[in-house]
């Protein structure tokens, strides 16, 4: 139990005192979950938000499909990335394994069918609203999109902060594609993982403590998000 | 001098303002040529056949589940029909998409203030910013909502929602205005207002086509009356004489008040 209560006070004078590699994994952490989840909205948000207003023949087959594919494996994922990035895979000659452009790509992949799926969900039921009127006013296809995707702005960024907290939370890829290495590609969960199995427990327990604020920032953001969206629908 | 206009009794010079900054398309007359729709094999508009001249108020009136709102959504190109043709003339029939607007029975208004709702409408049409402007201005006042300009549409009481979905509609300068509908779910003062602007839409030269069961309001609206039944045209004849002697069984039991 002193063990414990040594490293816990020593993981917050490690925060406190702003240590350099803690930093350092935190800000590369927060770069590639950050960046994954700026390529997933370019994909999820127009694909989620056409797949919600178009009607086409095994749409519904697809909708399970994507909705099914939020659930992905992290570890799976991060192994098909692994041995399309590898030196003898069709993307082995990007350069890109063990990089934290490959971590980027595997976040960018766990998080894409998030977006996709809750956006389609949320532009959908707005669509059964506007579709009709919007049409009437004489809007174009793009601009019935655009303006879904305008008018649900609130949910849309919960939803992106849901992918950011699948994607700041994911271990099991990022550490196959991304090798944990130090100052390159080790990011919070990678070095608890490792802290923790090494039996540098105040680094680990430091690192856990920044990522559960981390969640419970994200998640606030997201609740007072939905209080306005639902203010706002009123 | 401005003359008064004979049906609402207002300068008319008040009324050409609203449409006066965009050219207006004349698409009028309206032809429906044995417009049928169905759904698992039920004919919801059965050989409907009618048309719709540049001038009068056209009430289309029927009891529920007649076919006025699909009537409606016919005419604007929502619902294509299984047979027949829905044909628009005038010198810019090619652009009949332009030249029609459509308010429905529940108001559709953005998550943004009255006055975003009206710029977003003309901003589809590519209508310069100044022009926009006083445009907005013009319509929102014309419906007794500029002093309400500012506030989230949604936020609204449903007569000003409903008026707000009116001057987005008549911001557009249509030749031709359908509303479905509009009064359904107001109380009788926000009704009267709805009324008001409806008169002003069709003073500034829009043709006014709308559908209701009340029968009260196709009396002070109407000139002349389309009396549906069961998906089909039983009558299109002027008002007056509808409401004096209709010609058919339905519409007599109708103007009754009974279950048809």
């Amino acid at each position: 139990m002193s063990d414990l209560t040594a490293a816990f006070s020593t993981a917050v004078s490690l925060i406190l005192s702003l240590d350099s590699d803690l930093v350092e994994i935190i800000l590369l952490s927060l770069r590639v979950s950050g960046s994954a989840v700026v390529l997933a909205a370019l994909v999820g948000l127009p694909l989620g938000a056409a797949i919600g207003v178009l009607r086409f023949r095994g749409r519904r087959a697809l909708v399970v499909l994507l909705n099914a594919s939020m659930g992905l494996p992290p570890v799976v994922v991060g192994l098909l990335v692994y041995l399309m990035l590898s030196r003898s895979g069709p993307l082995g000659w990007l350069g890109l394994l063990f990089t934290p452009g490959a971590m980027v790509i595997a976040q960018t992949l766990l998080v894409t069918p998030i977006v996709a799926a809750l956006t389609r969900q949320a532009i959908e039921d707005l669509s059964e609203e506007y579709d009709e009127p919007l049409r009437s006013l004489g809007a174009s296809f793009p601009q019935r999109v655009a303006t879904l995707l305008y008018e649900g702005r609130l949910s849309l960024a919960t939803t992106l902060l849901a992918g950011f907290g699948r994607a700041i939370a994911e271990v099991g890829a990022v550490i196959i594609v991304g090798g944990n290495i130090a100052h390159v590609t080790r990011v919070m969960t990678t070095a608890i993982a490792l802290e923790t199995s090494r039996g540098d427990l105040p680094l680990a327990l430091g690192l856990g403590l920044v990522l559960v604020g981390i969640a419970i920032v994200v998640n606030g953001c997201a609740q007072w998000m939905q209080e306005v969206a639902r203010r706002a629908a009123a | 001098m401005p003359q008064p206009d004979p049906l609402t009794g207002r300068a008319q010079a008040t009324r050409r303002s609203a449409g006066a900054q965009l050219d207006r398309l004349h698409i009028l007359p309206l032809r429906l040529e044995g417009v049928v729709l169905e759904r698992r094999g039920v004919r919801l508009l059965d050989e409907l056949s009618f048309q719709l001249e540049r001038g009068p108020c056209s009430v289309i009136l029927g009891p529920n589940g007649a076919g006025k709102t699909l009537a409606l959504r016919v005419c604007n190109g929502l619902l294509p029909p299984d047979a027949g043709r829905v044909i628009w003339d005038g010198p810019d029939a090619h652009q009949a998409a332009r030249g029609r607007a459509l308010v429905f029975q529940r108001p559709m208004l953005l998550r943004r203030s009255a006055w975003a709702n009206v710029d977003y409408a003309l901003r589809l049409r590519r209508i310069p910013k100044p022009e926009r402007d006083q445009r907005i201005e013009t319509v929102l006042r014309e419906t007794r909502l500029l002093t309400l300009a500012s506030r989230p549409a949604r936020q609204l009481s449903g007569g000003e929602q409903q008026r707000l979905a009116l001057a987005r509609a008549w911001a557009m300068d249509p030749s031709v205005l359908f509303l479905d509908e509009p009064a359904a779910a107001l109380d009788p003062g926000s009704t009267r207002a709805l009324e008001e602007a409806i008169r002003a839409v069709r003073a500034s030269g829009t043709k006014i086509v709308m559908t209701t069961h009340d029968l009260a309001q196709a009396e002070r609206m109407a000139d002349e009356i389309l009396f549906l039944h069961q998906g089909r045209l039983l009558e299109q004849t002027p008002a007056a004489d509808f409401f004096a002697g209709p010609r058919t069984d339905e519409a007599r039991a109708f103007l009754k008040g009974e279950v048809l």
